[in-house]
């Protein structure tokens, strides 16, 4: 017993991880754009799939695959901000928005089953099948090393918010739009590679999930479903809020699974909707709750 | 016309209010008088805290200390649509009207008191023709110009007929011959009872209106009076030409 | 076109009663089982997609987990015929029930969600659907990942037997936009209406801004779960999947703003354009995905350039060329006050 709470408490901070880093993702682009990328979802689909081409069509290593994957993933970001985004105007802007991503989800769902069927498939290779042996139990080695690619890049993303001059305009957009305007920041560059940036990070959570699960096009409703809860939970613009709300959750949930396998995926649900009667503003939210 | 007499009736009373945002301190013990059925002028420079008073009396802000009285009555705390309905109107200094609805329909979204849905809409267009919009009444609000929308601001806080109108900067960005319309206006209402407060930077507006000057600065009241004696008092030059630190806004 | 308002206002209701008759209408002309099963869904869509807009157009909050209360419909029906032991038309009684039952989940899902900002409203309602479809998944009285069938009637003539379901979409559908308009003509309507404006001025001005969405979302959870109800009766099963489908939402949501968020006429005939449409492009490729691809590219489009939808950018180019032709022939006329109307001045008015 004891072996297995340990067990599922490891690979929930393991599996946590990663979605943190898809979390943050979408937070990013939250603190920047003032928009929920509903189609983070099935971006990370998307990268899943492009890592199953590389690896099962050019036999690239995943890993070295990410070299390719996460370039393509960010130029796709940039592309759908510059076409779909960017071009929206007017009071409704914010609503809009989220409607777009919903409809450039649905569209990639689409192509997705145009090109790959609904047949499961998966990026099982060489890390998915070794594992490593720890406190009586087998840690998969894929769980170590996306963990480990998890925290490479958020070090890499705090690094550039807190590092470089990009960073600097891109916490200055976060906190007040109009102000970065004048003092010359160009507010839609920031805004178009923040985007790719956020969509980049589902390149590394696309490869670490599909090596882990079997995937089909479909996938992406579960993944929003829980990227949405775990931002929900944390409170939006929080990164750090995220990365803890994103650990907490899929521990929970490993945990729940060792006795109701069934309703494991509740937890996420549940924890969203505690927290939303008790505090509508998330656990970390650093926005004004009131509506509008 | 003339009160503020201390015989006179209060309408709204503030007593030592004390707001800070973050380090900020905008009010600190803040105490004001704004005798019933006079039009009270809230003067100060930026940042004196005078926006953020009308957000405490209105209920947008809850003070950290201090109460607020109308006719005596305690409302510190109560939220707007209490303060509304307790007989308190007000605008806002950047015009906050509903823009995808005409200007008539702006003007039945408050609450009606007693009244038929056809005396509403009645008394509805009496104060647009009132405040000399009323042609525009089957347009929507958001292709109204910049002054009429200040317009339809006083008109629709008068719908309800309040006892006390907090006016935001209702001179504020508008041309001469508007604002003169606009302290008609205001004059008018007075006669028929209605107290004033308001904000307002242009001094020539608030000196030949009001009955009655107060200044802010930092956070408190520095004076108050008849706005000869208050033009005159050192302290308030003092508070405009002194203030080293303008920070944020209101 | 230069109509009086009083003449207008008889046209339109002409055309509405025309539009209604021919509706009643449409199954004899029509009487093939495919017309017929399109109609039938696709009043089912007029109905909800009227109702969503009830609230969603009306208050600005836009839900896309209706869904939720679709579904509530859908199974609260199939569970209660199974378990009262109704069959045949009885089954029709069950459908206000249904919706009562999508009104009553509505109460603390509104409660919830109505507190924070429209942009996590969206996401909340996202989630909602989701814990949804998971429960119903998972839950035994629900049939499970495996669902439930209906007892469908099966001593109904095959020939007729989508008719029934026609005229209670019917009357479902033409209930729903008489209740849409009335609504707006009311203080009511106006109230959800400033809300979507300016929540926090309207709250100040009076407007009691939770009951007034709280009522408008359970009221259009009712309708929804009327038209899920009807709906899994005529298709005769309920699964998890398809009960509770992302592709619902959206398709709601776009035919919403291809018509025009907000107005009553609206959501008729974005339900009326698309969901043929999307019928009949499913029966011709029997893949889920070409469908879904178009969908997603014209809900782009219409955000892209039709933002307000249709109807209302319709009336904008009819008003805006309206005023062209007045100008023209004022200046041909050589009427003395003949410029271009300017739009009102700051002065004194």
């Amino acid at each position: 017993m004891g072996t297995e709470v340990t067990h599922a408490i490891a690979d929930g901070i393991l599996g946590g991880g990663v979605y943190a880093l898809m979390a943050a993702g979408l937070t990013l682009i939250f603190g920047v754009l003032d928009i929920i990328n509903v189609a983070q979802g099935i971006m990370v689909v998307l990268g899943a799939y492009l890592s199953y081409v590389l690896s099962v069509h050019l036999h690239l290593n995943v890993l070295t695959g990410l070299l390719i994957t996460v370039p393509v993933m960010f130029v796709i970001g940039v592309a759908i901000h510059w076409l779909f985004i960017r071009p929206l105007r007017g009071s409704e802007r914010t609503s809009m928005t989220l409607l777009a991503c919903f409809a450039v989800a649905l569209i990639t769902e689409g192509i997705l089953y145009w090109r790959f069927g609904s047949n499961y498939v998966s990026l099982h290779n060489s890390y998915s099948e070794s594992s490593v042996h720890v406190l009586g139990f087998y840690l998969a080695d894929i769980y170590l090393i996306g963990f480990g690619l998890a925290v490479a890049a958020i070090a890499a993303l705090y690094l550039i918010l807190y590092r470089t001059t990009f960073g600097r305009a891109v916490r200055a957009t976060m906190q007040n739009q109009t102000a970065a305007r004048l003092v010359g920041i160009d507010v839609t560059r920031v805004a178009a590679v923040t985007f790719g940036i956020g969509t980049a990070v589902t390149a590394v959570g696309g490869m670490v999930f599909g090596s882990i699960n079997s995937f089909t096009p479909n996938s992406g409703y579960d993944l929003i479903s829980r990227l949405l809860a775990i931002v929900i939970l944390a409170g939006m613009g929080s990164i750090g809020g995220a990365l803890v709300a994103a650990v907490l959750m899929t521990t929970a949930e490993a945990l729940v699974d060792i006795w109701q396998p069934d309703w494991a995926v509740a937890v996420f649900y549940l924890a969203m909707v505690i927290i939303l009667t008790v505090r509508p503003g998330g656990l970390f939210g650093r926005r004004a709750v009131r509506a509008q | 016309m003339t009160v503020t007499s201390d015989a006179a009736e209060i309408a709204l009373r503030t007593e030592g209010i004390s707001k800070s945002f973050g380090g900020v301190h905008a009010l600190a013990g803040c105490s004001l008088t704004v005798p019933a059925g006079g039009i009270t002028g809230l003067i100060g420079p930026n940042g004196s805290g005078k926006t953020t008073l009308f957000n405490v009396m209105t209920g947008y802000e809850r003070p950290d200390a201090g109460q607020v009285f109308l006719s005596g009555r305690q409302i510190t705390g109560a939220p707007p649509s209490r303060v509304f309905a307790l007989g308190v109107g007000r605008t806002f200094q950047l015009t906050r009207i509903f823009p995808r609805l005409t200007v008539l329909e702006n003007m039945l979204v408050p609450g009606q008191r007693g009244r038929s849905r056809r005396q509403h809409r009645e008394h509805a267009m009496d104060l647009l023709a009132f405040t000399g919009i009323a042609g525009h009444a089957d347009k929507l609000a958001g292709t109204l110009s910049y002054g009429q929308r200040k317009l339809l601001e006083l008109a629709y806080v008068l719908v309800a007929d309040p006892a006390v109108v907090l006016l935001d900067e209702p001179a504020g960005g508008v041309n001469p011959s508007l604002i003169h319309h606009i302290a008609d206006r205001i004059r008018e209402m007075n006669k028929t009872g209605t107290t004033f407060l308001l904000v307002e930077h242009n001094m020539d507006f608030v000196m030949t209106l009001c009955d009655q000057v107060t200044v802010l600065d930092s956070g408190a009241v520095v004076a108050s009076g008849p706005p000869a004696a208050v033009r005159a008092d050192p302290r308030v030059l003092d508070a405009y030409l002194g203030s080293g630190d303008d920070d944020d806004d209101d | 076109m230069l109509a009086s308002p009083g003449a207008a206002r008889s046209l339109r209701i002409a055309g509405v009663a025309a539009l209604i008759a021919l509706a009643a209408l449409f199954p004899i002309l029509f009487p093939n089982p495919t017309a017929t099963n399109f109609g039938v869904v696709t009043l089912i869509f007029v109905a909800v997609t009227s109702a969503w807009n009830i609230f969603s157009g009306y208050s600005g909050y836009l839900s896309l987990g209706h869904a939720v209360f679709y579904g509530t419909g859908a199974y609260f029906l199939v569970v209660a015929a199974r378990d009262w032991h109704l069959t045949g038309s009885a089954i029709f009684w069950l459908l206000p029930l249904g919706g009562l039952a999508a009104a009553l989940i509505a109460v603390p899902v509104g409660l919830i969600a109505l507190r924070v900002r429209r942009h996590t409203f969206v996401v909340i309602t996202i989630a909602f659907f989701f814990i949804a479809q998971l429960s119903a998944g998972n839950l035994s009285v629900t049939g499970g990942s495996s669902g439930l069938l209906v007892p469908v009637p099966n001593n109904w003539d095959p020939a007729t037997y989508n008719n029934p379901f026609y005229y209670v979409g019917l009357i479902i559908a033409v209930a729903t936009v008489a209740l849409a308009v009335a609504i707006r003509r009311s203080r009511y309507g106006l109230q959800l209406r400033a809300i979507r404006d300016d929540e926090d001025r309207a709250a100040g001005l009076g407007v009691r801004a939770m009951p007034v969405k709280l009522s408008a979302l359970v009221l259009s959870a009712f309708i929804t779960g009327m038209a899920g109800a009807l709906w899994v009766y005529f298709i005769g099963q309920a699964v998890p999947q398809f009960v509770f489908d992302p592709l619902f939402d959206l398709a709601v949501v776009l035919m919403g703003f291809f018509g025009g968020l907000g107005t009553v006429a609206g959501p008729v005939l974005g339900a009326l354009v698309l969901e043929p449409s999307q019928l009949w492009l499913n029966l011709q490729e029997s893949n889920g995905y070409t469908s879904e691809i178009l969908f997603g590219a014209l809900f782009l489009v219409v955000i892209l350039f039709l933002p307000r939808g249709v109807l209302p950018t319709a009336a904008e180019y009819i008003t805006a060329g309206r005023a062209r032709l007045l100008r023209r022939r004022e200046q041909q006329q050589g009427a003395p006050g003949a410029q271009a109307p300017t739009p009102a001045a700051g002065s004194a008015p």
